[in-house]
């Protein structure tokens, strides 16, 4: 397994990145962690003539805290997220949910912001943006604009991005004070796509439902949202049945594909299973 | 000033002989990276092979163009089978008495088929070569179910043999039948199931799985056209035997080919065979004078080589009402893919399946197994285990779980009514086997105890009957019989040669040892263990012995590793030939110190007088004078080579017992406990023993519960790569407890039967019982594997039990 | 062919090399210099054979550019030993018969090295998580997380001693 012959290009800006995607032609494909890049380059169903490799761009590392927003370089890598006191003591689903990533390894060359922009349904943090309301900073030729998580899944491996625009940042806000919060994923081994996921944040206003959220990972041609299962709670006192009821809401937005992980009435049950449980810990974590 | 007399005990202890957990010679270069194995071999001049693979699975080749291939700069060549067709080595023969093509010869047959081969500069510019060689095919009907094959309608996959009635192994009844074997005495096994009170019928399918060792195949071959020599590095199991085809394949005299496996990263069967890869290599390296290499890549490696199993089996029990079982008998429909290439002993086109009666007094016994070409990869190797008996031990075991539900027995109680006893060994099975020694009842009550067996099957009850208990709980036991150390040559060889094995040890004047051996270890510590046994036979310490495989060159012929051979058969060769030895080095010792031999006594590292302490000759003394002052008449040196034909398997044996925890959400199971008592006979390192067993049971683990190889109804497989084929992690993998106990081998000189395989054959059914049981208050008596999350789901589902 | 020169510091040594932007840093570090400790396994970045320390991060070099490693530091297993002592890591696997066939072990290593430089003292389930990006198919592992222990005692006890 080869990867086809490519000119390479390591910009060391975001301006020098948007530049050279704007002026080499379209067969230039941004390389992150390269760990779903580089294996399709190899298996020749990605032939790019041209790589720019975002990996030395300082600005796109690291979490910066500016006013109530949380700011996360695009090219932070997982294990980073992992280890981010900002993160942990302020958006600890990230950190949690990013420990189901991938494996170590991977997870030190594997991005935030590469898992959002690929587009892919199969990853993890479509999912979790949405979860935290995030916002992405998405830069191009024609300067800097910002896209909510809900407007930029618009399909599999396609989102808001352009072929000349770069995510640099991705920006959440602190969880409410004593949230809980969940990423429940079933995956058949160490290092695989969920087979169903879902990530749950909650608070509680004394004993009913003040904020909610839920979301699906692989559960359909973009992650999703379970609006539905979230009203089912929404100003609540949560119990086992209304729990249940939330979770077969969630299932009926599941559009899965089939695949060796199960069919689509597998993974919907198990989207189900995911939902439930992803409740009741958020639910075991909220005060 | 005289040193401080040894005890016995500490000269034992310092030669570090057999029973010693000896850490392992071989680790010191694999920890620090260095390592051999093919891919590190790097020649002057060398080239890269690269092979095109047919996308589809039945197809004719109507035009191959290599002009784009041949067009790019640094690429030599590119050959068909057209361009092997004059040398006749477009199709080759494999070890089951079939032929297998080379590279495609007109049709391919199976998906990932090497159809043209390219060698260029380096492995970037073949890979690009390989992309730019054209191929058109014309599709044909793809047959991928063995029992469709077998319809009369069903497409002609072999246009090969056509009119060919008669195959390999006996007659052919249908365009894709290969053979049918049979073993065992039907009229008697149907007069058992005609009379019986009781009969159970299981239908299963064992699934193809693939051994898939890290290290994936390949080769370094390396023609010298001036001396006219050929040495190619090879990752193969069986160096020896490999040299035998090359030399029947390319004409190049044996004597003037060399074949050396290397350091080889993992096995499993995988590296048995010849596969095309090599003989293309070889062939470009002859052609073009320079040396080639071939590195498989993973998608070719689970695509193309050696698959295991893909046997569906049909079993039945004849039985008295309170379960003595009276009858055995199975049919087997094996789907052998496109080329009957089965890695087994020429006589035995199933293996040894017919070791199917178990650990089980069972009277009368026959078998069925018949072989059916489909469009996949040929193959069918033993995965760690000996020919086809991991197959054999999953169907009796499963078939006494399913008649004890239908007696309502316990599965141990069952077990125990049918053992054969202590006393019946050597006992000659119904179907001709002569197992050696077994004490199975003492092994099962130290498990049953071990685990507190009567406290787990309360405690399944009380959860059975708790509606809310999130989890079903499943217990498996297996009482397995292994029967490995093929094998005597009367009735085992590989294409004519007697699965015979071999060892020559040299004493060095100085008193320490070189022995050679004609085996090859991928990671079984055979440089550790050999020497453990050269050191017990004839007092030298392990740490001055070397061991040496895997040089046809400086190597005796031996047949190779695999099917759990190296200890049984090797392992008596080394015992036999330092028993030569021994005996040379008594005449000498009785020469240098003026008795007769008779009155020499050996003890651990020396003979002395008896009846007088003081007078004795250590091995090192006697290796001196070996070379120095030999007794008149008596050759110098001290050299035996001893080529061991056993006179019988061994017959190790095991009981594994495992408790399971289904989740009724998600049909996720996890291994709560796996407790595997292993008796190997007699057992030479135990560290090593436990570290075999350790990887056996996880490589059962893996086909039990996640391993598959999916086909569309294109014959396109599903999952060729580590993100789907399962590969189990550190996470995954549950913890093993170990017990033993030691029955040794009668007929072995050391007693040893071997064990690297019995974890692997005896969970892979401990495993399946677990999750059956899970399900059995339900009445269900058989789930196929593997035991994934998706299927056990499916299976809640069905049984209505699913959360 | 865009071939570049890549400077990093191997093993201790300065190098500087001309290199193929699409070669893979294992094959570099195999065929270029030679240094077949990491090895290929799976390709597509499950195994971990090919794992070297990149700057002070354990990365699996079949999926990474050589070129990508201009300016950094890059870790072998071949440089684990120094001044011809073993690492604690080697010696354990070595003691505790933590490896078979040894084709996984140089990514094994490697991994364990820089699991317990980043968590001296791991509890089973955080050695049995942080191998988990290696695959092994000889030991079940057992005896793999047993070495990793053990060299975390070796490593408290050599920093203990020159404190």
């Amino acid at each position: 397994m080869i990867p086809p012959s490519f000119e390479y290009h390591r910009p060391s800006s975001v301006e020098e990145a948007v530049g050279l995607l704007s002026s080499l032609g379209s067969e230039v494909k941004i390389l992150a962690g390269g760990h779903s890049l580089l294996p399709m380059m190899k298996l020749r169903f990605a032939e790019p003539e041209h790589l720019v490799d975002i990996n030395r761009i300082p600005e796109l590392k690291g979490v910066r805290v500016i006013g109530d927003d949380i700011v996360i370089g695009a090219m932070t890598s997982e294990n980073a997220v992992i280890a981010d006191p900002v993160l942990n003591a302020k958006v600890p689903l990230l950190p949690e949910a990013a420990k189901n990533i991938a494996d170590p390894q991977v997870r030190n060359r594997g991005t935030i912001g590469g898992d959002i922009a690929h587009g892919d349904p199969a990853n993890d943090h479509p999912a979790l943006a949405l979860a935290c309301d995030a916002i992405m900073t998405v830069v191009g030729p024609n300067g800097t604009r910002q896209v909510p998580a809900s407007e930029f899944f618009l399909g599999t491996y396609w989102t808001a991005l352009e072929e000349t625009d770069i995510l640099t940042e991705i920006t959440v806000k602190a969880f409410p004070q004593g949230a809980g919060y969940a990423y429940k994923k079933l995956k058949r081994k160490t290092g695989d796509w969920a087979t169903a996921a879902c990530a749950v944040v909650v608070a509680l206003s004394g004993s009913s439902v003040s904020h909610i959220r839920i979301t699906l990972t692989n559960l359909g041609p973009t992650a999703l949202r379970a609006y539905d299962a979230e009203s089912i709670l929404m100003g609540q006192s949560i119990n086992d049945d209304l729990i249940r009821q939330a979770a077969a809401k969630a299932m009926e937005i599941c559009d899965p594909a089939e695949d060796l992980r199960g069919d689509a009435e597998y993974k919907t049950a198990m989207a189900g299973q995911m939902v439930q449980r992803a409740i009741n810990e958020a639910l075991a974590k909220a005060s | 000033m005289n040193a401080p007399v040894k005890t016995l005990e500490e000269r034992k202890s310092e030669l570090q002989g057999m029973g010693d957990s000896r850490l392992r010679k071989e680790d010191a270069r694999f920890i620090q990276g260095k390592g051999q194995y093919c891919d590190d071999i790097k020649l002057p001049g060398m080239l890269h092979m690269d092979i095109v693979r047919s996308p589809v699975a039945h197809g004719r080749i109507k035009k191959i163009n290599k002009d784009p291939a041949m067009a790019i700069p640094g690429v030599h060549a590119v050959l068909t089978a057209d361009d092997l067709k004059p040398l006749n080595l477009h199709w080759m023969p494999t070890l089951a008495g079939d032929v297998a093509a080379v590279l495609a010869d007109e049709k391919v047959h199976f998906q990932m088929q090497e159809v043209a081969i390219v060698i260029a500069d380096d492995r970037y510019i073949a890979a690009d070569a390989v992309e730019a060689v054209e191929v058109e095919y014309e599709e044909l009907p793809v047959v991928i179910d063995p029992y469709k094959a077998l319809e009369p309608d069903a497409p002609v996959l072999r246009e090969d043999l056509a009119g060919k009635t008669e195959g390999a192994h006996g007659p052919r009844d249908h365009h894709n039948h290969i053979f049918t074997w049979e073993a065992g005495d039907k009229s008697a096994a149907d007069d058992a199931f005609a009379n019986a009170p009781v009969t159970v019928s299981q239908h299963m399918h064992y699934p193809r799985v693939h051994p898939c060792p890290l290290e994936t195949c390949g080769c370094v071959a390396s023609f010298d056209p001036v001396k006219g020599e050929l040495t190619t590095w090879m990752t193969s199991q069986a160096p020896h035997v490999v040299r035998t085809v090359v030399s029947m394949l390319s004409g190049v005299p044996e004597s003037k080919v060399r074949i050396i496996s290397p350091d080889i990263g993992g096995g499993f069967g995988n590296k048995v065979g010849v596969y095309p890869g090599y003989v293309c290599a070889i062939v470009s390296s002859i052609v073009l004078g320079r040396p080639v290499k071939w590195s498989e890549d993973r998608i070719e490696n689970i695509s193309t080589t050696a698959f295991a199993r893909d046997y569906h089996m049909d079993g039945h029990l004849a039985a008295t009402e309170d379960g003595k079982i009276l009858g055995l008998k199975v049919d087997v429909v094996a789907d052998h893919g496109a080329f009957d290439a089965c890695a087994d002993p020429t006589k035995f086109p199933a293996g040894l399946f017919h070791i199917c009666s178990g650990s089980y007094d069972i009277p009368s016994a026959h078998c069925s197994v018949k072989g059916v070409y489909t469009n996949k990869a040929p193959g069918g190797v033993a995965y760690r285990c000996s020919f086809r008996v991991t197959e054999a031990v999953y169907l009796i075991e499963r078939m006494v779980d399913v008649l004890a539900q239908k007696l309502n027995m316990d599965k141990a109680e069952i077990r125990k009514k049918n053992f054969i006893r202590k006393e019946q060994f050597p006992y000659t099975s119904a179907f001709g086997f002569e197992y050696d020694s077994g004490d199975y009842h003492t092994a099962l009550e130290k498990v049953l105890d071990a685990v507190d067996y009567k406290a787990l099957r309360a405690e399944q009850e009380q959860k059975r009957n708790d509606p809310n208990c999130p989890t079903l709980m499943g217990i498996g036991l297996v009482t397995f019989t292994e029967v490995v150390g093929a094998g005597p040559s009367k009735i085992c060889d590989i294409l004519g040669v007697g699965m015979f094995d071999s060892c020559e040890i040299r004493i060095h004047p100085t008193g320490s040892a070189i022995a050679r051996m004609g085996t090859i270890t991928q990671g079984q510590g055979h440089q550790t263990t050999y020497a453990q046994i050269i050191a017990s036979e004839l007092g030298i310490p392990s740490e001055v012995i070397q061991v040496e495989e895997g040089d046809t060159s400086t190597a005796p012929y031996g047949l190779g590793t695999y099917g759990s051979r190296s200890t049984p058969v090797a392992g008596a060769a080394i015992a036999m030939a330092a028993r030569k030895i021994h005996a040379k080095a008594r005449k000498i010792a009785a020469h240098l110190l003026e008795v007769a031999e008779g009155d020499l006594d050996w003890e651990i590292d020396r003979f002395k007088v008896r009846g007088n302490e003081e007078q004795f000759k250590t091995m090192a003394d006697i290796a001196w004078a070996a070379y120095n002052q030999p007794p008149e008449g008596l050759e110098p040196g001290l050299e035996a080579v001893h080529y061991y034909d056993p006179p019988n398997f061994t017959y190790p044996f095991g009981i594994y017992l495992c408790v399971v925890d289904i989740d009724k959400g998600t049909g996720e199971s996890s291994i709560r406990r796996f407790y595997a008592l292993d008796d190997c006979g007699t057992r030479i390192n135990p560290m090593i023993i436990d570290g075999q067993i350790h990887g056996g049971l996880t490589e059962g683990f893996a086909v039990a519960m996640g391993q598959q190889m999916p086909f569309d109804e294109q014959g396109n497989l599903m999952g060729n790569t580590l993100m789907d084929y399962f590969l189990p992690t550190a996470v995954e993998t549950p913890t093993w407890e170990t017990d033993y106990t030691v029955t040794p081998s009668p007929h072995h000189p050391i007693g040893a039967k071997g064990v690297a395989e019995s974890p692997h054959v005896g969970s892979i059914p401990t495993f399946n019982s677990a999750v059956v049981d899970a399900f059995a208050h339900l009445g269900v008596t058989h789930i196929d594997m593997p035991h994934t999350s998706y299927r056990v789901w499916k299976k809640l589902k069905e049984e209505g039990v699913q959360l | 062919m865009a071939k570049q020169i890549v400077k990093m510091n191997l093993n201790g040594q300065e190098i500087e090399q001309l290199v193929d932007s699409r070669t893979l840093l294992v094959h570099f570090l195999r065929e270029q210099m030679n240094l077949t400790g990491a090895h290929i396994g799976c390709e597509t970045s499950q195994c971990g054979v090919c794992t070297v320390d990149i700057d002070g991060e354990s990365v699996k070099s079949c999926t990474h550019l050589a070129v990508q490693c201009d300016g950094c530091e890059v870790k072998t297993v071949e440089g684990l030993a120094e001044g011809g002592v073993l690492h604690a890591v080697q010696e354990a696997f070595y003691e505790e018969h933590g490896l078979q066939c040894g084709y996984c072990t140089p990514g094994m290593l490697m991994t364990s090295y820089r699991l317990l430089q980043d968590n001296p003292n791991p509890t089973e389930d955080e050695i049995r998580i942080g191998l988990s990006g290696n695959l092994c198919r000889c030991t079940g592992y057992q005896n793999i997380v047993k070495a990793v222990k053990s060299a975390a005692v070796k490593l408290q006890q050599k920093e203990s001693a020159t404190a």
